[in-house]
């Protein structure tokens, strides 16, 4: 768990807010003008949508999970967010699926530009999970801090608040643990809460780490957490931690996948992928995309749209003579190698925050850490 | 920059519901644009005003189905620069191609008062087994916008920018919740090429295939989760043969689960 030890243990400066007050912190954002973005309910499903009232959050639900996969049910307690994660992920907000590039207009025989301005709107995001910061900080690596960097990107996460709140309630899905990504929060927040529902207190443990978040709490109704406070919040995260089961063996991961890409593994799962993008839209990280343009009528007028790609599509490889991915288990080994092995050379960490989305929401439950499990094992036709 | 001519268009129907190329006549608020800048030169169901000879693009809507229209299609191909064709009767052999490999005879013996005055093909099948086809636009019926674009791109010369991936990747744009994973319902969208923008399952109604197969349809994979879904045979069939049932990976999967005397 490389470096969440030290924030169990660091909550040096930490507040308390009654479950009762909860709305001032939403009523302190709204004042901020921040829009809120937080878990709602919708289609059966937990997903991130704009909320201004405490109500709107899914208050006593939670998701069960498996490959293939999702249900809410009731809780026994009133949490707020007793929950893993969705369909949604942040990436919606600070990556759109569709975005215009520019437009053009011609007149006689000049051209001319023009690009929208950068969106500015101050957004909170609330409740955002441990491996969900760490999305956030690969996405950020990828059109911030790589050789060039994506102003509309940048300006987005730049105004955007990260509210963070200890998991503690992981899904059968969720292996973050093997992903070294939570279930702790240890950085990359402006606030971050811990909510304690015991049987006669409801109170979130609360603690800011910028001069934004400072801001927040400083409207709110606080008391100082006292020890015992404290000492709930980590049983919060031990109870969330000791809750998930399911594993990924990382050890070696990126040659075995480099080493490996004639393995009948992958025949195996191309009988069972769809290659339906599923798994690359829900993944929080995937970040491919594609441009094209879109002429008016009259020819005197073009825009051009970015929208998000996935390499399990035939137009994603396609080269002057065709795709160069002709098949679903080219694509797939693609996928699953890039993630977790090449992403390592390109980025310098893994691209699986194991958040356990591709598993829950592919339509035939093709299960990732399975797949490496599958892949370590010697080659049947060897055996 | 005004081209010396504008470029002729011609619309076509043979064995169809007429819905594809009333879609044309959906598109009011572009319809007089598109007018100024292409010769609506042969489309009957917007104007009487027919003028013969060669056409720049040319739409073509339903199936062959009789030896008449087996010609017909040969003409029009021939006197068309290019040649797009609309719909799931035109690019797949349409709802009509049920009775394929089936008794016409006795189709006809029960649907028919004249039996005799009846001439048909015993199958019906799309318009590329018959002629070189530049683009398929697909749907039942054609979606307007994926119309416009397609009638623009010709235009202009460019490619149609029109997706051939899954109808997942239009529910997954605009954040709807997957309908199979959330409450288990029997949905063809992940083997379904897109281009409705997804609109079914933003009804909460599974899709049920009117675009046809997607670039790379595992129909086999799909079915065997809808069977642990709960779904029996029959229902598995009956949803791969509907619109698109003659398209190859949908033929496929609907014979693997139907009965034998069917």
């Amino acid at each position: 768990m490389g470096g969440t030890e030290a924030d169990i243990d660091d909550f040096g400066g930490a507040f308390t807010l009654q479950r009762a007050d909860f709305q001032a912190l939403l009523d302190a954002l709204s004042k901020l003008g921040y829009d809120i973005i937080a878990p709602t309910m919708k289609d059966g499903a937990i997903v991130y949508g704009a909320i201004r009232a405490v109500e709107e959050l899914p208050i006593g639900w939670t998701d069960d999970q498996g490959p293939g996969r999702y249900r809410l049910s009731k809780r026994l307690d009133g949490a707020l967010f007793g929950y893993a994660v969705g369909p949604h992920s942040w990436k919606k907000y600070l990556h759109p699926p569709e975005r215009e590039l520019w437009r053009a207009k011609r007149n006689g025989n000049a051209v001319t530009f023009k690009t929208k301005p950068p969106d500015k709107q101050k957004r909170a995001f609330l409740g955002v999970r441990a491996c969900e910061i760490a999305a956030i900080d690969i996405q950020s690596r990828v059109f911030v801090d790589d050789l060039y960097s994506d102003e509309s990107y940048e300006t987005r996460r730049r105004n955007t608040m990260v509210i963070a709140v200890n998991c503690s309630s992981p899904a059968e899905t969720c292996f973050c643990t093997s992903m070294d990504t939570g279930p702790a929060v240890s950085g990359g927040y402006d606030l971050l809460i811990t909510e304690v529902v015991e049987e006669n207190a409801h109170v979130f443990v609360m603690k800011a780490a910028s001069n934004a978040g400072q801001a927040v709490l400083a409207q709110l109704p606080l008391k100082t957490a006292s020890p015992a406070d404290v000492a709930s919040s980590r049983a919060v995260i031990r109870g969330a931690e000791q809750a998930i089961s399911r594993t990924m063996d990382t050890e070696g991961l990126r040659e075995l996948l480099q080493e490996n890409p004639e393995h009948p593994q992958w025949d195996d799962v191309a009988s069972r992928c769809l290659s339906c993008t599923n798994c690359t839209a829900v993944c929080p990280t995937c970040f491919c995309t594609t441009v094209a343009d879109h002429t008016g009528l009259s020819g005197e007028e073009s825009r051009r749209l970015q929208t998000w790609d996935s390499c399990f599509s035939g137009a994603f490889s396609e080269l002057s003579g065709g795709s160069v991915r002709q098949s679903t288990k080219s694509r797939y080994r693609q996928w699953m190698t890039h993630k977790l092995s090449t992403w390592i050379d390109q980025f310098g960490a893994s691209g699986c925050v194991g958040c356990g989305r591709c598993i829950a929401w592919c339509p035939v439950g093709i299960d990732i850490t399975a797949e490496v499990t599958s892949l370590r094992a010697k080659p049947k036709k060897e055996a | 920059m005004a081209p010396l001519r504008k470029p002729k268009l011609a619309v076509w129907k043979f064995a169809s519901c007429d819905g594809c190329q009333l879609s044309l006549l959906d598109c009011e608020d572009e319809i007089l644009a598109l007018a100024d800048t292409i010769d609506i030169a042969h489309f009957p169901e917007f104007s009487r005003r027919v003028t013969r000879g060669r056409y720049d693009l040319s739409l073509v809507e339903g199936s062959i189905t009789t030896t008449h229209d087996r010609t017909r299609i040969q003409d029009i191909r021939r006197r068309s620069k290019k040649l797009v064709t609309i719909g799931a009767c035109a690019t797949a052999g349409g709802i009509q191609a049920l009775r394929n490999g089936r008794n016409l005879t006795e189709f006809i013996s029960v649907v028919y008062a004249h039996p005799e005055y009846i001439d048909a093909l015993a199958t019906s099948t799309p318009i590329s087994d018959h002629v070189k086809v530049d683009f398929e636009l697909r749907g039942c019926p054609i979606d307007k916008a994926q119309l416009l674009e397609t009638i623009l791109a010709f235009l202009h010369g460019r490619r149609p920018s029109i997706s051939t991936t899954s109808v997942c990747t239009e529910c997954k744009a605009r954040g709807t919740v997957c309908i199979m994973t959330a409450k288990g319902a029997p949905c063809l969208g992940p083997v379904t090429h897109a281009g409705c923008g997804a609109i079914c399952p933003a009804y909460d109604r599974a899709c049920y295939g009117c675009f046809g197969p997607m670039e790379s349809p595992n129909t086999t994979s799909l079915a065997k989760q809808w069977s642990a879904l709960g779904a029996p045979r029959d229902q598995i069939a009956r949803a791969f043969s509907t619109f698109n049932v003659a398209a190859p990976a949908f033929e496929k999967t609907a014979r693997a689960h139907a009965d034998k005397d069917n």
